[in-house]
């Protein structure tokens, strides 16, 4: 579904964040991507979702058949990937309701799908809602605006829910979260989970990894994934910290 | 006429979705010759057959502007027109007066279909009772019967001058008297006609009343008057709506709006300006010099919505002079400037009663390369004890070649007021547009969302149905603003 | 300005003398002066201020001393230069020994140098009045690289009859260089005076200058200031200003930044009594990216006086992250004083964080009646909050001898404590 082969890539006039990365994510995997601060994890969440102000230098992105690198940031949204941001956007007199079904409608249009029902697409606005319990009323508020840091966490999973990607980033999703909210957002996560779908987890501690169990964990230290290996690195992570590997990596 | 559109070029221009609203339509029309001067005004005042009082009260303003000069304070820059070679009187050739819609010119109910404002549809979706000024006559007005019944007089100003004499008498004039500026003086001696409106005592208008202007002729300017007096008591929403054709040349429109509400009453009057803006080289386009005020008697209020998007230079205050004790007044405006465009909007609060309030809500969108000023004045007079003001002003920035400035003038007489003036200029957030990006909403879309999310608090003083258009309008003026 | 016929500037300056040093500088403002008229309240920047029945008088100006010790800033240790209707008083005058600076009388400046550094400043009739007519006035020059070692304090004293004092300095602030300078007003034994100051500078590439001006001249004097600065790169400006006295007082402050990353500052307080009409008057124009500028100014009323503030900030075309900031606070004494506020933005470039804000009201009745409630007078209550309100402002002087010396201002004028 996703393939990154050596990809190098910088911030606009500045410093190279990525230095030859690699990964491949097929369908119906989850991966988690751990590293220290400043290792490049947010950059390549950036990256993959097209946010201006990156400069990718070297490299390929594939993503289901389309050369990822080459589509707008909307275009990589209607090819199926979804990115749930780190610091979620505030969008004052927009409700969330419209937010939602002008980009599903835009979606399914590139799609050549036909335009939701407003029946059918309140109708899933209150199973999306449900699964990540957030409160009905929030659906008609302002896209973010004046939400708590767990209820905005939330309303990206919940727009998940109702965008269906095949492929689904999440930035530090746990960052903020007390253990009810993760645990919600987890369960929310879970049940998105499919034999159809991706989702790739950034994170920076194994704490999440505890409710969405991955299928692979990758380390990534100074722009490259410099070890793999399953649910239990992280734990030897959380324990020893990234040190421990720089240490082995460099005997 | 020559600058008649073909359909090709009507579709065309469709497609573009520069301005939608840019076809000319051929009625025949009865036109005065270029330039302005008694004979001018006697020949208007006779074509109209008016009585001896108004022709007076013309000739009055005539002499009065004789002597004024065009003011130069705005922050816009424009070729000053040329107002000799104005034709002052453009009537649709009417030969008889309509007494129901079924007698309108087909012609012209293609011209409104194309409008998106047929009166039939209009009165079986929204029970809207509209009039319809062409080149600044009235040419229909509907559900005049049933608002009859309840004692509402909505009518065209002419017919007002002929049946209700009386009325126009007592108050056309008196909130904005012909001596009040450059603009309202011409209009007082040239005006051709407009919309009227009178609620009487305790009547709470059961729809909502609504005049659609358009200038159509070339070479000519539209000069209406609009008057509403709600009576004691009383409750009116109006909505005023306006295009005219794409042409080369600029047309001037400068209208008087005025609105007297007295004791208890309330007046809401909702305005979605699109008149053409020019095009993209920034040639052409409406003069939009309006003078609009509204007096408000104790207790009672004026609520000032507009969204404006069209027009090349606007020139425009929509105030309310608060005199009786507790009235209140409120402005609630969007405007949109892209291209060339240039605004210089806003309004005046006059508190002269006591405990009298007034909010303003004021947001600017600037794209391409136009100027969008928000000028206000808050003005507390001495005898307006605990008078209150709250004004917020935004402006948006889209383009790097645009301008968003901010004048508010904040002038307090009194210990006892509070006024509260807060203004922001920002530029439109990237993080937003990549936000809706995103999930799948391309720019131009999400800069539309954007905006009509910052614009929210003034859409939702607007009509149900007329803010849904208003935020099309929006969209529409914003595309290929991006950058 | 307007033209006119009948050329009232002409009369109002007839009688002084008519300088024949040849400098052109002098004789340009002259000559400019001849098609020019004093502004009315048609005029926008003059809306708000009245000058028509002073500038109808006959000022003189008259070279006198006066006694100036009463003036001075206990504490200081400044150079102290001490103008008397406008005339340098070299005795009352003290200039320390100090290498970082060197000061000059104004006639020394070079005029082909000074007009290189202003020529982009825009000059009005009183400037010009004051550049035509000047009587005297300092340069200075702060060293590159240096920091002053002493404060520069720049005295003006009215003393006589209708006296018309015409000071001009010019300030240089060298490469990197770093100086303070106090401006202050006052007048003794005068009536109906009339001070027309001009303060002109250019802060060169990562110089830093802090002006502190104070103004506490008696209530029948007409003081006319114009600061003009232009700003280099990566520069600092920062003028806090204090107006207490004055019947007619009207501050044009007007700063041009002419480079990346300055930071531009203007703080000012404002107290009217009586019939005092106070206005504030500034221009902040930037020409350059990465700015920042912020501008604060709080007036309290009383009695019948006016208060009136005008500031405008300009972001030219591709002037791109700006961030500007304006405030004007104030408060209503009593029901004879008024207020007009015209806080203005006018931007040109789209990256940019602007902002303003201007509020008008009366004391919290509710505060007051909690103090009073604690005991405290009504008297004493107002004045902890009108001290509570403009004490952010008066904190902004950050030299401890001034403040003390504003602090005892307005212990014995107010009898307020901060």
């Amino acid at each position: 579904m996703l393939t990154i082969k050596n990809l190098h890539a910088s911030v606009e006039e500045g410093a190279e964040i990525l230095k030859g990365l690699d990964l491949e994510v097929k369908a119906g995997e989850v991966h988690a991507i751990m590293g220290p601060n400043g290792s490049g994890k947010s950059t390549l969440a950036s990256v993959l979702a097209g946010k201006d102000g990156y400069e990718v230098t070297e490299g390929s992105v594939k993503f289901a058949d389309t050369d990822l690198l080459e589509l707008d940031a909307e275009d990589r949204a209607k090819e199926g990937m979804f990115l749930a941001f780190q610091y979620p956007v505030e969008i004052p007199g927009v409700s969330n309701v419209n937010f939602l079904r002008t980009a599903m409608n835009e979606i399914r249009e590139y799609r050549k799908e036909d335009k939701l029902s407003a029946k059918d697409f309140l109708a899933k606005v209150k199973e999306a809602s449900a699964l990540v319990e957030l409160d009905n009323k929030l659906a008609s508020r302002a896209v973010n605006v004046g939400f708590s840091g767990g209820e905005k966490k939330r309303n990206e999973i919940f727009q998940m829910a109702m965008l269906e990607p095949k492929l689904a980033i999440l930035d530090e999703t746990d960052s903020g979260l007390d253990i009810d909210a993760l645990r919600i957002v987890s369960e929310g996560v879970n049940k998105l989970r499919s034999k159809d779908n991706a989702i790739i987890l950034i994170t920076h501690y194994q704490r999440l990894l505890e409710y969405i169990q991955p299928d692979f964990v990758h380390v990534l230290n100074d722009g490259k994934i410099i070890k793999t290996g399953d649910k239990n690195l992280a734990l030897e992570l959380e324990e020893k910290g990234y040190d421990w590997i720089n240490e082995e990596i460099a005997q | 006429m020559s600058n008649t559109y073909t359909e090709e070029d009507l579709a065309k221009n469709l497609e573009e979705q520069e301005y939608k609203y840019g076809f000319t339509s051929d009625f025949k029309s009865d036109k005065a010759p270029n330039g302005l001067n008694e004979d001018i005004i006697r020949f208007i005042s006779a074509k109209k057959e008016e009585p001896e009082w108004l022709l007076e009260k013309r000739l009055q303003a005539y002499y009065a502007w004789k002597e004024m000069t065009e003011p130069e304070w705005a922050h816009v820059n424009y070729e000053k027109p040329d107002f000799q070679a104005i034709s002052y009187y453009s009537a649709p050739q009417q030969t008889k007066k309509y007494e129901s819609w079924e007698d309108v010119d087909p012609e012209m109910k293609e011209t409104m279909k194309k409008l998106g404002i047929s009166l039939e549809e209009q009165k079986r979706l929204t029970g809207t009772a509209v009039d319809f000024v062409v080149d600044s006559v009235s040419v229909g007005t509907s559900f005049k019967k049933k608002l009859a019944e309840m004692g509402i007089i909505f009518c065209s100003f002419s017919e007002a001058v002929e049946n209700h004499p009386e009325l126009v008498k007592k108050y056309m004039g008196t909130v904005v008297p012909h001596t009040d500026n450059f603009y309202a003086a011409l209009n007082s001696a040239v005006f051709t006609d407009g919309s009227f409106c009178y609620i009487p005592k305790g009547v709470k208008c059961p729809m909502e009343l609504s005049t659609y202007f358009r200038i159509n002729e070339g070479g000519t300017g539209q000069f209406e008057r609009t008057l509403v007096v709600a009576d004691e008591g009383s409750y009116v929403s109006y909505l005023e709506g306006c295009t005219a054709p794409m042409r080369d040349e600029n047309q001037l429109h400068a209208a008087v709006v005025e609105l007297i509400a007295l004791d208890d009453a309330e007046i809401k009057y909702s305005t979605v300006q699109n008149w053409y803006p020019g095009n993209k080289e920034g040639k052409g386009g409406v003069f939009n010099f309006v003078t609009k005020r509204g007096i408000c008697e104790k207790n009672a209020k004026i609520s000032w919505t507009q969204v404006e998007t069209g027009s090349a230079v606007t020139w425009k205050y929509p105030s309310c002079i608060l005199k009786g004790d507790n009235s209140i007044g409120e402005f609630y405006s969007v405007a949109v400037t892209n291209n060339f465009q240039q605004a210089d909007t806003g309004t005046k609060m006059v508190h002269l009663g006591k405990n009298t309030s007034s909010t303003i809500i004021s947001k600017g969108i600037s794209a391409g390369q136009s100027q969008n000023a928000y000028r206000g004045l808050v003005q507390i007079h001495p005898g307006a004890e605990n008078a209150r003001n709250r004004s917020e002003c935004d402006s948006l920035l889209l383009s790097d070649r645009s301008g968003a400035h901010t004048f508010p003038y904040i002038e307090c007489k009194n210990n006892t007021a509070k006024i509260e003036h807060e203004a922001t200029t920002s530029k439109i957030g990237e993080d937003q547009i990549f936000y809706c990006q995103q999930r799948g909403i391309d720019e131009e879309k999400a800069i539309g969302l954007i905006v009509n999310g910052y614009c929210k608090e003034v859409l939702n003083h607007m009509p149900m149905e007329f803010a849904v258009e208003a935020q099309k309008l929006l969209e529409i003026s914003l595309e290929n603003s991006v950058g | 300005m307007e033209v006119v016929a009948d050329n009232k500037v002409l009369a109002f300056v007839s009688d002084f003398k008519r300088p024949e040093d040849g400098s052109k500088v002098r004789q340009q403002a002259l000559d400019a002066l001849n098609g020019m008229d004093f502004p009315t309240t048609r005029v926008e920047e003059w809306k708000y201020t009245r000058v028509a029945k002073y500038v109808k008088r006959k000022y003189k100006q008259v070279q006198t001393t006066a006694n100036v010790d009463q003036f001075k800033i206990a504490d200081l240790d400044a150079h102290q230069l001490v103008f008397v209707n406008g005339f340098y008083d070299e005795k009352a005058s003290t200039i320390l020994e100090d290498d970082t600076v060197s000061i000059h009388k104004i006639d020394e400046l070079d005029e082909g140098y000074y007009t290189d550094l202003m020529e982009d400043t825009e000059e009005n009739v009183f400037s010009l009045i004051n550049k035509g007519y000047q009587t005297g006035g300092v340069f200075i020059q702060i060293k590159k690289n240096k920091k002053a070692n002493h404060p520069i304090h720049i005295l003006h004293v009215l003393e006589g009859e209708e006296v018309m004092a015409n000071a001009r300095h010019f300030i240089h602030a060298e490469m990197g260089s770093q100086a303070e300078i106090v401006t202050s007003f006052a007048s003794n034994n005068a009536s109906n005076g009339f001070t027309n100051v001009v303060l002109e500078g250019h802060v060169e590439t990562n110089a830093s200058i802090r002006i502190n001006k104070l103004q506490t001249e008696a209530k029948d004097v007409l003081n006319i200031s114009n600061e003009m600065f232009i700003q280099d790169e990566s520069s600092n400006f920062l003028i806090n200003t204090v107006t207490t006295g004055g019947q007619l007082t009207r501050n044009g402050l007007n700063v041009i930044v002419e480079g990346e990353n300055c930071h531009t500052e203007m703080n000012g307080a404002y107290l009217g009594t009586e019939k005092q009409h106070i206005d504030n008057h500034t221009i902040i124009d930037q020409l350059y990216s990465n700015c920042t500028s912020s501008e604060s100014y709080k007036g309290v009323m009383d009695d019948k006086s006016v208060g009136v503030f005008n500031g405008k900030v300009i972001v030219r075309q591709d002037a791109q992250k700006i961030e500007a900031y304006q405030s004007n606070k104030n408060i209503l004494l009593s029901k004879g004083a008024s207020v007009n506020s015209k806080p203005e933005l006018e931007i040109y470039a789209d990256d940019v964080r602007c902002s303003h804000g201007s509020t008008i009201g009366e004391l919290d009745e509710e505060a007051i009646y909690y103090l009073r409630s604690r005991g405290i007078s009504k008297k004493s209550a107002q004045q902890l909050l009108i001290a509570a309100f403009i004490g952010d402002i008066l904190d902004k002087i950050q030299n401890e001898a001034v403040r003390a010396h504003v602090d005892q201002l307005f212990l014995e004028d107010f009898g307020w404590r901060f």
